[in-house]
């Protein structure tokens, strides 16, 4: 195992652990980004750059960008409600 | 009480959960040195198949089936999400013409219209040049779908109404999708055997060669990007066009 690829472990178990740590969904969402470019970097360091191209992509942009804007969906639908009740 | 019971309980499943991944991974293949299976596979994909990237090998050939469910999950997903979206589309008749681009800060707005062009040029060339090294389908169509983002990000979200795109990304989508199949079809025409890889595979490093591998990763590039790209042009569409008041 070389030094890159401890590095590159620490950082998942840490990244991983952040992400569950963090409460509020927002901060989630951008945390969970930082995780994924972690895993990448492992994948990367064990030879697997195919996974590693997806992972880039899909964890540091499409997922964050999804919960965020499905949030804001939420948050929406909520206000209208509110305004309904009132 | 509960909250210990429910404590105790995670602590102990995470414990077991960790103590049979450690077990598992003492049987794994050493790494670095593949034996047996891999080194096979590996082999009949470089010379029976001229395929430089054996990853792609796997996906487009020798697991093509599972390729072909993998891609439909997807296409069954966007549809979904599509469809699960646009119902409400037709309840807000009354535009907001909200100006989303002048709030955007200037450095934004240039690093997104700087970053489209070369965004594209790398992904179709991750789409093509899957069976020679790292990328392919899936990997390059994220990356051209995330192209879409960055023309938001430049603040061109009225541009990307005018344009339209849902309709074009739909099609794209479903052209992808019936390219892979269409080529799964081919097989069973050509040699009885569904997926086979029927075209001449060339040689090992061209841009044409490796058969339908090429054929069926490009197909899955546009299919990718057109899922993804749907997906996210309807999000886009209902929260900050139609909604944010």
């Amino acid at each position: 195992m070389t030094v890159l690829q401890v590095v590159a472990l620490v950082a998942v178990a840490a990244g991983g652990t952040a992400t569950v740590l963090v409460r509020d969904p927002v901060r989630q969402a951008l945390v969970s980004g930082v995780f994924g470019l972690a895993l990448a970097f492992l994948f990367f360091s064990v030879q697997a750059p195919d996974v590693a191209l997806s992972q880039i992509v899909v964890a540091t942009v499409a997922v964050p960008l999804m919960v965020l804007l499905a949030l804001a969906k939420i948050r929406e639908d909520e206000d209208e409600d509110q305004d309904e009740e009132t | 009480m509960r909250r210990r019971a429910r404590r105790t309980l995670a602590a102990v499943a995470i414990v077991a959960l960790a103590g049979l991944l450690v077990w598992a991974s003492t049987e794994l293949t050493p790494f670095g040195t593949p034996a047996g299976h891999a080194d096979a596979v590996t082999r009949t994909l470089e010379h029976d198949r001229q395929v430089a990237n054996a990853v792609n090998g796997v996906t487009y050939d020798l697991r093509g089936l599972d390729t072909l469910g993998e891609e439909l999950i997807l296409f069954i997903a966007a549809l979904g999400s599509a469809v699960l979206l646009r119902h409400r589309r037709g309840e807000e008749v009354e535009e907001q013409e909200t100006e989303v681009g002048a709030q955007t800060p200037d450095a934004l707005r240039v690093a997104g219209a700087v970053l489209v062009g070369p965004l594209v040029v790398l992904g179709v060339y991750v789409v093509t040049h899957g069976h020679l090294g790292p990328g392919g389908g899936f990997q390059g169509g994220i990356i051209l779908a995330s192209g879409l983002l960055f023309v938001y990000a430049a603040g061109q979200v009225l541009a990307l109404e005018r344009v339209e795109p849902i309709a074009l990304v739909e099609v794209a989508e479903s052209t992808g999708a019936l390219a892979y199949a269409l080529v799964a079809v081919g097989g069973l025409v050509f040699s009885g055997v569904a997926l086979f890889n029927f075209l001449p595979f060339g040689t090992t490093g061209q841009l044409l060669s490796s058969g339908t591998i090429v054929v069926l990763s490009v197909a899955v590039g546009v299919e990718v990007t057109g899922a993804v790209a749907l997906i996210l042009t309807e999000f886009l569409d209902q929260t900050l066009l139609r909604g944010s008041e």
